[in-house]
């Protein structure tokens, strides 16, 4: 019997390929393995051999054209046998779509509202039916969205094959404020409540928590920052003795101890205005030089990350910029902080090491440039002046840079001075 | 003693217990079923299914009589046997239960014969005539089912006092009866005896025949039953029944508080059903029982870890295709938990998509939200009602009597339930629960079209109702 010779993966990677050339003609024979037909992908060139003994009857692909994996590219069979009807033939994509024959009224889509083809499909009576990008909605759910004035596009189905229905538009409007939720208690409402009742004994084997605002703004400027700026990072071990007794000798005489971001954050300010080409934005089009020195501390809340800035840090002591710090992070905790608190950093500081991380990479916090993660300070062996091995307090820094905006020399000789400002404190104020 | 081991035990074959076995091997799971009698439970066996024979026969005998007089037939019925048409529902359920073993046995589920106790929370000790074995599973399904229920002071007998049991296992038919309850159960016998010529006489402690089902729908049924020539009386309390010289007699106190005496040569107590879950061992495994009723939560899985409990023996309603659903949800859960297969699509059974059938003409079936309920809760809805008697086909057959009534959202549509009664209730309903688990709405009904002629025609004209659009009203 005549069967369809499929597009096979002859790579892991193939999705589709185009024949490059028929090695066969229509109408001849081939034994197994036999070159069929070379395949081009955009990676490389593969041989096509005959998975078996047969004759090639048709081919549905010529040379030149395209087919995707899994797509007939001919037909094979007994010498003589007709190959199968057009009709159970795939299309062939390599083609452009061609126009329907005959002008039609759509009739599948006003039959079947669960996938539209049009972009807005004729409602039945006024029914609004679902855009064509959007997953399969039921109808009630497209009209509860109607009237909870919910865009029924931007709901997550929990139906099967994730079709949206009418609990899913409810939920998705009690969570948004902007939907007003009208109250009716339905069937379906009262419903739901009753099972899942709490009984000690249910295996849930995975439990979903609906992403909350502030969540999905943290999602989408973290994408936003690692997969716009190209990230690199450079890596620097700072001895931390002189920091560590300047700290201490400083928290000696105070009540509050000054947290050791603060002196990072004045130290790395005045690194800055050493170096201006690290205070940047990048704009698109232009880069945006940072006249004062803006520097977020990223900060973990319970229910997410926050980077509060302290404005013009190059004109504030350490103990101004730690007593800024402490206030924003108490607001930040309690009715959360405005826009002008959080936004806009040229410069940003995370500190990982009083979870005992050694060192680490951060994620640049946009619109600025560059980010310096700072680990724990531990004790290292170090090589000593006389070339002994000495146990000496140590600090990893990782500056992660955005190569659009700071070339690899730029970051590196930036973090050079910064480590040596960290290592003699007393270099600020020079 | 003999031991084997399998993957999933269930307790029961019953419509929950059968069901639960072939959907467990459907999923790869090693099962087994223990039956102390045919397989296919109550329902089968002593239940719907040779119930639903009597009916059938009930309705053709006086439908056909009734037919054959009018167009001038003469007819004599001196040869009529009932224990020919009771044969007729003995070989219905024995056919199925014929079928069940069949099917338990293509899906290679063992079928054990014999009466099963849990003796620890992973095996059950079954003793089939003295010879015992004891069959472990790594989980376990009660099935056990229910009885009819007994009341205090009303003592089934089965001689002259029956339960459906008794009635339905009987040979032949009393020149009267009195039934006590008008649930399903009791106007189903009510309407068959009837129909076969038997004096009847219904009590009901409740103001409605059918509890259970919409007031209209229910008034339609016992104005059916009367124009036959039944008695029946609600918000009537049986007091005490005795037999007498051979008969029953009921004392109750009728509505107007007079008190009323009724005999008859049997008396029928359907006041529903008790969960037969006494010693099988639950006590010793520690399971939450609440009177006699097994607690169960997400797919049905008891207080106990790996053993679940389906069918009459829970909460939900007595009815054979809860049970079958609860099955199939209680196995897919143990074959996810032992072969990681995808979790069941509902962890419960919504109360609100279980359909509800009463099989005597007219015929009743609901699902959803009654009005009452509806009223109860506060919801905003209207309703639409469409008349058998605007349905083409049910004039034609002779069958107008009868209303499809819709609850639906007004703002949306949504429909939030339904109680049709009539000629094929029973299975013209599941349109409109379809369309309501599917989330359709009034349009998406009455845009459907509908063949022309059928029942089904009423469906069609109700959403248009509420839509404020009906043709044939």
């Amino acid at each position: 019997m005549a069967q369809k010779l499929m597009m096979t993966a002859l790579s892991p990677t193939m999705t589709e390929g185009t024949i490059a050339k028929w090695s066969k003609n229509e109408g001849e024979a081939f034994a197994a393995g036999d070159l069929l037909c070379e395949v081009e992908t955009d990676k490389a060139s593969m041989d096509y051999e005959a998975p078996a003994s047969a004759v090639l009857l048709k081919i549905l692909v010529p040379a030149g054209g395209k087919a995707s994996v899994g797509q007939a590219i001919a037909i094979i069979g007994k010498a003589g046998e007709a190959p199968m009807p057009p009709n159970e033939l795939a299309p062939q994509p390599s083609r452009e779509p061609e126009a329907p024959a005959t002008e039609s009224k759509s009739p599948i889509v006003a039959a079947s509202p669960e996938r539209v083809e049009s972009p807005i499909a004729t409602p039945l009576h006024g029914a609004p039916l679902a855009p064509a990008s959007a997953l399969p909605s039921s109808p009630l759910a497209r009209k509860t969205a109607r009237e909870l004035g919910v865009d029924i596009r931007m709901v997550r189905g929990s139906g099967p094959e994730g079709r949206v229905v009418e609990k899913d538009v409810k939920a998705f409007s009690e969570k948004s404020p902007a939907g007003v939720f009208s109250s009716a208690v339905t069937a379906r409402g009262e419903a739901s409540l009753s099972p899942g009742r709490g009984k000690g004994n249910a295996r849930p084997s995975s439990k979903e928590t609906p992403v909350s605002g502030k969540r999905a703004v943290i999602a989408k400027r973290l994408s936003d920052s690692f997969f716009s700026a190209p990230h690199y990072y450079l890596r620097k071990q700072i001895l931390a003795e002189n920091l560590a007794a300047a700290r201490a000798a400083v928290n000696a005489k105070r009540e509050a101890s000054i947290s050791i971001n603060s002196i990072v954050v004045k130290l790395a300010a005045a690194t800055l205005l050493r170096h201006p080409e690290m205070n940047v934005f990048w704009k698109g089009d232009r880069i945006e030089q940072r006249e004062v020195i803006d520097i977020g501390l990223a900060v973990a809340l319970p229910d997410g990350l926050i980077t509060p800035i302290v404005r013009d840090c190059a004109a504030k002591g350490i103990l101004q910029i730690d007593a800024e710090f402490s206030a924003l992070i108490e607001k930040a905790k309690g009715k959360g902080l405005s826009p002008d608190e959080y936004e806009g950093a040229g410069f940003t500081v995370t500190n990982l090491g009083s979870f005992g991380i050694d060192e680490f990479t951060a994620i640049i916090n946009p619109p600025g440039s560059a980010i310096l993660a700072v680990g724990a300070i531990i004790k290292r062996p170090v090589v000593g002046p006389d070339d002994a091995i000495m146990a000496a307090r140590t600090m990893a820094l990782t500056l992660g840079c955005d190569h659009r905006t700071i070339d690899g020399a730029v970051g590196a000789r930036f973090l050079a001075d910064l480590a040596s400002m960290l290592e003699d404190p007393f270099q600020a104020l020079l | 003693m003999k031991e084997r081991f399998f993957d999933v035990v269930i307790l029961g074959a019953g419509p929950g217990g059968y069901v639960a076995g072939i959907r467990a091997a459907q999923l790869g799971l090693s099962a087994a079923v223990v039956e102390k009698d045919s397989p296919g439970g109550v329902c089968l066996n002593i239940g719907c299914i040779p119930s639903k024979s009597l009916i059938h026969q009930a309705s053709l005998f006086d439908e056909g009589k009734a037919m054959l007089e009018r167009i001038g037939a003469k007819i004599d019925v001196s040869g009529f046997e009932y224990s020919k048409v009771w044969r007729s529902s003995r070989l219905a359920a024995d056919r199925l239960s014929k079928g069940v073993q069949f099917l338990l046995k293509k899906n290679k589920v063992e079928l054990v014969k014999g009466f099963g106790v849990l003796s620890d929370s992973n095996s059950v000790t079954v003793d089939n005539g003295g010879e015992r074995e004891i069959l472990h599973g790594k989980a376990l399904i009660i099935a056990t089912g229910s009885r009819p229920r007994a009341l205090p002071g009303f003592q089934i007998d089965e001689k002259i006092v029956l339960s459906s049991t008794g009635l339905l296992m009987s040979e032949t038919l009393p020149a009267s009866i009195t039934i006590l309850g008008a649930g399903a159960i009791g106007m189903e016998f009510a309407y068959v005896l009837r129909a076969f010529g038997t004096e009847v006489t219904v009590i009901e402690l409740l103001d409605q025949v059918l509890p259970l089902e919409d007031a209209e729908s229910a008034k339609i049924v016992e104005k059916a039953f009367l124009s036959r020539g039944m008695r029946i009386h609600t918000s009537a309390k049986a007091e005490k029944l005795s037999t007498v010289g051979g008969k029953a007699e009921m004392s109750v106190m009728l509505k107007d508080g007079s008190a009323a005496v009724f005999s008859a040569e049997k008396a029928l107590v359907a006041v529903g059903r008790a969960p037969n879950t006494e010693n099988i061992g639950l006590e010793s495994l520690g399971l939450r029982v609440t009177r006699g009723y097994i607690e169960t939560g997400d797919f049905y899985e008891t207080s106990a870890a790996g053993i679940y409990a389906i069918g009459d023996i829970t909460t939900q309603p007595q009815l054979a295709h809860v049970a079958s659903k609860a099955g199939e949800i209680a196995a897919e859960h143990i074959a996810h938990l032992l072969k990681g297969s995808p979790e069941p699509r509902e962890r419960r059974i919504n109360p609100y998509t279980i359909p509800s059938a009463v099989y005597c003409e007219p015929e009743v079936a609901s699902f959803g939200l009654s009005e009452k309920k509806a009223k109860d809760l506060g919801a905003r809805f209207e309703i639409a009602r469409f008349p058998y008697k605007g349905i083409g086909k049910a004039v034609a057959t002779e069958v107008p009597e009868g209303q499809v009534k819709l609850l639906f959202a007004p703002d949306t549509g949504a429909i939030l339930g339904a109680s049709i009664v009539g000629a094929g209730a029973t299975d013209t309903i599941h349109e409109l629960l379809l369309a309501s688990s599917a989330e359709l709405t009034l349009e998406e009904v009455a845009e459907t079209i509908h063949a022309h002629p059928t029942l089904s025609e009423g469906i069609m004209e109700a959403a248009k109702v509420g839509l404020g659009r009906a043709i044939h009203i």
